[in-house]
């Protein structure tokens, strides 16, 4: 009783206090919540909750599912606060679970029209929050603000026109008083954006292009008028550092994605880490990983912020192991190249020079028949999250092998439609390979490795109780040993491909683990 | 929540699962370009670039199989055929109609012909030479370590059988890979791998007895690229090649 009293009173300080950005930019002082995308503005998603661990995992059980009724992709990384789950479901809706039973508090269905443009499916990466309002971008790109104890809708801001291929599929970053937002578009020819959003109104703070136009520097790397559909999109989370007070964030494949004749030039800023001042949007710094890249090798994977020593020399980190299958290390304070070696098999590259910069093989650029180059399109790493450890000092990330055939083909640019120059095949008769490796974050050598049975599509999350979580294409979720990758827990959920990121919370001092399976979202805990 | 009011709910917001149209409404010369860009990235890799069929089904036929309609056309490039390796599909519903309009300009083109004799070809198939049905099935007749050919002629292309009685280990399906596993007992199982994850796999040996294992308790475990059909290179004449894929080619699903 006592318990339920105290969770009351919190739970009713919570609300009239709401989230605030201070406790965001803390979570260790709160770990039964998750309270944003990665669990920290630093891209770790990792838990500080050690109630299920390496001696207790094989005991973990279902506590509860709750289904969706889409057969969309479910790709949401929910948030959990105060005993609340805040998750987003396929198309664009959003639902309230109450994480101790799995029922829903509320959902919001957010009516769309037929005629949207979305590359790869109807989905939404998750919500955030912050003060007494949920965020969602909607794949008509919309973002909109809804009452965290209702779901009614508090403001709808038009971010972009769907009809000219733009839809927004990334969660939103909630930092100090603005919501970050990216788009999607990039088989579009959507030029590709990052904004900023007052919280409270909804009014637009602050907008940078993620691809230069005339006269600003980088709008000469397009040639002629090719930076007006240069897409470059921004359609994944990114992370923030208070210290040095900027957003990284990855962006997206140049348009078109296979055909490059039409857009020479480097391509900036597409296929980079784009570093921009949180209060004002303006470009601090960028590293580009693929230039002029013709393989749709978009550079939108979870950046992680670590501090670790390189060459003897301590400094802020920034890993970044890319689609393109090279593994990045960049100080995040400058932005210099300080490390990047290939993590997964790669064709397309001799190497890394002094700078950063890919020198090509020759051979390499799709044709009309089609080219055979590993990555595959899909690349050695994707949207979904890698996870970091403070207690291992382990970096671990879901890593794919596998290549593509690809081959090019016209490109004419007209508003809304597809415009991807050429496309790709799987490989026949290659069986791609799928791994968990954990590496070294500062070096990059991999500790220990985990085979999975095909190339993953779901991320990782590591917990204080030696644990790391992922899932598999054949619909299992497993937990490895954090420190030898050993398995020890398994539960086949559903037979469909996962395709999400795990979480991990506490409520009534229980602490579960939150994942979308299928067309379903699990809690697991123990008895 | 009552009927009345979750009724209401489900009009208030158009479902985008199935569109309202029975006819492709996008098939003019546009869509087609388009819808063909569409095709030869996400579909030529197993129904040819010409649609004659590989490791998915020839749609160079006029009508293509199983879609009588436009929307069920657009139902199966979108939703896929369960229990096939035909996937869904996520693209736009625009996307999928003009791939579908593709797809039924396809079956436009004349029929590939093939100059065997079916009779002569139900007997070497059905015959000790073929020995076909050790593996494959027809109708309720044969094993089940191959796929079954009851309806073959409707789903591959002649082109495309020829390939696959002269070297069937090119492109060979995820599906029908040999196995063989050790247990930690000892026992040693051979079979076709139905399925197989991290943690496990099924196998159906020879005796067509399904065994379901788990790899912890494994002492090896050998996934062969290669299956159990052999080539017919040396065992048929030219002829006698054409002839089977003639009865090949007339087997429509049609069950006695």
């Amino acid at each position: 009783m006592k318990t339920l009293l105290a969770l009351l009173l919190s739970t009713a300080a919570g609300w009239a206090q709401g989230l605030t950005y201070e406790r965001i930019r803390n979570p260790e002082q709160e770990p039964a919540n998750w309270l944003t995308y990665s669990g920290n503005y630093a891209g770790h998603r990792h838990s500080p909750l050690k109630e299920i661990n390496d001696a207790n995992v094989s005991k973990l059980k279902v506590a509860w599912v709750y289904q969706t009724n889409s057969l969309q992709k479910f790709e949401t990384s929910p948030i959990v606060v105060d005993g609340i789950m805040y998750i987003s479901e396929p198309p664009s809706n959003v639902a309230a679970i109450d994480t101790r039973t799995g029922r829903p508090l509320w959902r919001y269905r957010r009516p769309l029209p037929d005629d949207l443009r979305v590359c790869c499916g109807q989905v939404n990466r998750g919500v955030a929050l912050l003060g007494d309002l949920v965020y969602i971008g909607t794949l008509d790109a919309h973002l909109l603000a809804l009452d965290a104890r209702t779901g009614a809708v508090r403001w709808d801001t038009i971010v972009a026109d769907y009809k000219l291929g733009y839809s927004i599929t990334v969660a939103p970053l909630a930092v100090k008083d603005k919501i970050i937002l990216g788009v999607a578009g990039g088989e579009y020819g959507a030029r590709g954006f990052l904004d900023a959003y007052d919280a409270r109104t909804g009014k637009p703070s602050w907008r940078f292009w993620t691809v230069p136009g005339p006269g600003e520097p980088g709008n000469e790397t397009w040639k002629g008028d090719s930076w007006k559909m240069g897409a470059a999109d921004t359609w994944v989370t990114g992370a923030f550092d208070p210290a040095t007070n900027l957003i990284y964030w990855g962006t997206g494949n140049p348009g078109p994605d296979w055909n490059g004749d039409v857009r020479l030039g480097d391509n900036l800023y597409s296929d980079s880490l784009i570093a921009v001042d949180a209060d004002t949007g303006k470009l601090q710094w960028h590293f580009q990983f693929t230039p002029h890249d013709v393989h749709d090798w978009d550079a939108t994977e979870v950046p992680v912020l670590v501090d670790g020593e390189v060459r003897g020399e301590k400094r802020k980190l920034l890993l970044f192991p890319n689609r393109n299958a090279f593994y990045y290390i960049l100080d995040r304070v400058t932005g210099q190249f300080l490390l990047g070696k290939p993590y997964a098999k790669q064709t397309w590259a001799k190497g890394l020079d002094d700078r950063g910069r890919p020198i090509r093989v020759e051979g390499t650029t799709p044709t009309l028949q089609g080219v055979k180059v590993w990555p595959s399109v899909a690349g050695a790493n994707n949207w979904y999250s890698p996870s970091y450890s403070p207690l291992t000092n382990l970096f671990y990330v879901a890593v794919r092998d596998s290549g593509s055939v690809y081959y090019t083909g016209e490109a004419v640019y007209k508003p809304g439609e597809r415009f991807d120059g050429g496309g790709y095949r799987a490989i026949a008769g290659e069986e791609e390979q799928g791994f968990v490796r954990a590496y070294q974050p500062a070096t990059g050598n991999l500790a220990w490795e985990y085979k999975l049975h095909s190339a993953p599509w779901s991320g990782v999350l590591s917990t204080a109780g030696n644990l790391v979580f992922g899932a598999t294409n054949e619909g299992q979720i497993f937990a490895l040993n954090a420190r030898t990758g050993a398995p020890l827990w398994r539960f086949q959920a559903t037979s469909l491909l996962v395709r999400s990121n795990p979480i991990a919370y506490a409520v009534d001092g229980k602490q579960y683990i939150a994942m979308a399976m299928g067309n379903s979202l699990y809690a697991f805990t123990l008895d | 929540m009552t009927p009345v009011l979750l009724w209401l709910l489900f009009q208030a917001s158009p479902t985008l699962d199935l569109p309202r149209v029975e006819q492709n409404p996008f098939t003019s010369p546009d869509h087609l370009a388009l819808g063909q860009k569409l095709y030869n990235g996400r579909c030529a890799g197993c129904h040819g670039l010409t649609g004659d069929g590989g490791k998915g089904a020839n749609l160079a036929v006029p009508p293509p199989p199983r879609p009588r309609t436009d929307l069920a056309l657009h139902r199966i490039v979108r939703y896929g055929i369960p229990e096939t390796e035909m996937p869904a599909t996520l693209l736009a519903p625009q996307e999928v109609w003009q791939i579908a309009a593709f797809v039924r300009s396809l079956g436009a083109s004349p029929p590939q012909t093939t100059k065997g004799d079916p009779a002569k070809g139900q007997q070497l198939v059905l015959g000790a030479r073929g020995g076909c049905l050790q593996c494959h099935s027809i109708a309720l007749q044969g094993g089940r370590l191959g796929p079954a050919l009851t309806d073959i002629g409707a789903k591959r292309s002649p082109g495309h059988l020829r390939r696959k009685l002269l070297e069937p280990t090119a492109d060979i399906t995820e599906s029908f890979r040999l196995a063989t596993v050790v247990t930690q007992t000892g026992r040693r199982i051979t079979g076709v791998r139905l399925n197989e994850d991290p943690f496990s796999i099924q196998l159906r040996d020879f005796s067509d007895t399904i065994h379901s294992l788990f790899k912890d308790q494994l002492t090896s475990l050998q996934v062969e690229r290669r299956t159990t059909m052999p080539s017919y290179q040396t065992r048929f004449t030219n002829s006698e090649i054409d002839d089977v894929v003639a009865y090949l080619l007339s087997l429509r699903g049609n069950l006695p």
